[in-house]
């Protein structure tokens, strides 16, 4: 079966960086993956290159086995969507107007929002627990809030193929496991696939079976979580040392 | 009935309302009904052609200008997403004023100049993309820079044409400068067909305008064309620019305050503001100009006095309140 995202011979365009390795992956159905890597390892550059936003220094990138280039804008927005790091809003717009904009890709270019737009957007805000934020203006919320809503947006657009850039930054640990458990339910009951980038290998291990490892060198390494997350790993990953401790049969990894 | 629609009708009545005052104040004050029997070709002579000649031409390009300038306005600061942005910001009006001013040197009337001034807009428009094009990619950073460097180019060069220009044509050439309808002396049919192409335009550019408002790569990623619609949208927006420039010359914070203010009272979605900006704009320019030509009758003002001075306190304002 062809798989809904795969990477060949890719190298990332990351500036200042020299020739990488190039790497192969195929994005596995119905799973979360996840990304880790020190601070401008190419974790971004990665996403936006897969959401065919920038071009790679080699190698090609497809969706559903064609490149991701050469789908339309709308018809890749149907089938592939990205969380961004941040977001700046310069005009303002009120919780709903921005969660609605996800549905872009849905709507015909001469009609308003359909009954099921209307359920999607409904929907994503009840999951991001902002309904009662709905009619709020995005720059009285929290930077909490404000992730939740690029996450509704998201949501609402309801691509198969999810890519999020450090979905969790700025939430409180209630909103972070909050939203790794939706997004696990997803991939586990609504068959999505996700590729999400974070910054704490715990969640990485708690909640995805494969992760790609981005290195310091532009190297990257790809394969089941069991196998690359380990003390040693995360120690080249990060350049600074880890302890793995065990919990009850839980790998938890702190850094010494 | 739907809010857009409620708004969109009590806009069109304020713009006829503005309309109505430009055909009954004036040197000769007439009254609605004579103005009203003028238009539909009977009652006395003199109405009529005051009305036909003079007025109706003149409120037509008012409103016009103020339309075109309003459209061009809001589409640049969803483009560029800056809130500052206005429709002179690339340069446009420059380039458009030192080939006004060169024609006017060279002895053409005021009326004349249209067909400089709009080869100066276009070619202005042509180098700030060009300059902007060539890294390759529409870096909205770089054409605003590009515009803003190219505008204060142009403003060097329009301050050293009024330097060495004979004293007799510096009155003309200011005014130009100031913005004036002065030299209209039929309606402007051209610039009213491209303002109304423009306005129904938003609809089916609207959704996308609203998405791109949020950045281009988010746009991008939400399924919006942004390579092919963002140099149409700059063409679009750059050609009504040029085009009001040709009608009234450089008619100053229309196109920065009539979307502000719109925005302000209605929201931000694209699909009823630029209709609405239009109508707003256009609306309010005819006002202006009507006050232009009364407030210091028999003096007539250029438009762009009036609606600068209208125009700064606000923008001042609306810069400060973003500051805090």
């Amino acid at each position: 079966m062809t798989p809904l995202l795969a990477a060949r011979q890719l190298v990332l365009d990351v500036p200042g960086r020299g020739p990488g390795a190039p790497f192969d992956f195929a994005l596995p159905g119905g799973q979360m993956v996840a990304i880790l890597g020190a601070n401008g390892s190419g974790k971004t550059t990665l996403l936006h290159t897969l959401t065919g936003l920038r071009a790679p220094r080699s190698g090609t990138v497809l969706l559903a086995g064609r490149a991701v280039g050469a789908w339309s804008s709308r018809a890749r927005a149907q089938r592939l969507g990205l969380l961004f790091q941040d977001d700046i809003a310069t005009f303002p717009a009120t919780v709903e107007e921005t969660v609605a904009a996800g549905r872009f890709a849905h709507q015909p270019m001469w009609r308003n929002l359909s009954g099921a737009d209307r359920q999607a957007i409904t929907d994503a805000l009840d999951v991001m627990q902002l309904r009662d934020l709905a009619r709020r203006p995005l720059e009285a919320l929290s930077g909490g809030e404000r992730r939740r809503v690029a996450l509704a947006t998201l949501l609402a657009q309801d691509p198969p193929v999810m890519l999020l850039d450090e979905p969790v930054n700025h939430l409180d640990w209630h909103h972070q496991i909050l939203i790794m458990d939706h997004l696990a339910r997803l991939t586990r009951e609504a068959g999505k696939t996700a590729l999400v980038s974070l910054h704490d290998p715990n969640l990485a291990a708690r909640y995805c079976e494969h992760v790609l490892l981005l290195g310091p060198d532009g190297a990257a390494q790809w394969g089941p979580s069991a196998e690359l997350l380990t003390a040693e790993r995360l120690g080249w990953l990060y350049r600074h040392p880890f302890a793995c401790l065990d919990d009850g049969g839980v790998r938890v990894f702190v850094p010494r | 009935m739907p809010r857009a629609v409620v708004i969109l009708i009590v806009l069109t009545g304020a713009a006829l309302a503005a309309g109505v005052l430009a055909l009954t104040t004036g040197a000769l004050a007439l009254s609605p009904q004579r103005v009203v029997l003028a238009l539909a070709g009977q009652g006395d002579a003199l109405a009529r052609q005051i009305v036909w000649t003079v007025r109706l031409p003149r409120a037509l390009a008012a409103f016009a200008v103020g339309g075109l300038l309003a459209v061009a306005g809001a589409l640049m600061q969803v483009m560029l997403r800056n809130p500052l942005a206005d429709p002179y910001v690339l340069g446009v009006s420059g380039g458009a004023a030192v080939a006004a001013l060169l024609g006017l040197m060279a002895g053409l009337g005021t009326a004349q100049v249209a067909l400089p001034a709009f080869i100066g807009a276009l070619g202005s428009i042509a180098l700030v993309f060009g300059l902007a094009r060539r890294g390759g990619g529409w870096n909205p950073a770089r054409l605003l820079l590009s515009g803003v460097g190219l505008a204060a180019g142009w403003g060097a060069l329009i301050s050293f044409l009024l330097a060495v220009a004979d004293p007799d044509r510096l009155p003309g050439m200011l005014f130009w400068l100031m913005g004036d309808l002065g030299g209209v002396t039929q309606a402007p049919w051209g610039a009213l067909a491209a303002l109304a192409m423009l306005a129904c335009l938003a609809w089916p550019l609207g959704r996308s305008l609203n998405v791109m408002a949020r950045g281009s790569l988010e746009a991008q990623a939400l399924g919006v064309p942004v390579a092919q619609l963002q140099p149409v949208v700059h063409v679009l927006a750059a050609l009504a620019t040029a085009l009001a420039v040709t009608v009234a010359g450089s008619v100053g914070f229309v196109g920065l305050i009539v979307p502000h203010l719109v925005r302000l009272a209605i929201g931000n979605d694209q699909r009823l503001l630029i209709p609405a900006a239009a109508l707003a704009g256009g609306g309010l320019l005819v006002l202006a100009d009507t006050l232009a030509r009364t407030l210091l009758a028999p003096r007539a003002l250029p438009v762009g006095v009036v609606t600068a001075l209208l125009g700064v306190p606000v923008f001042l304002y609306l810069l400060n309140r973003r500051g805090t």
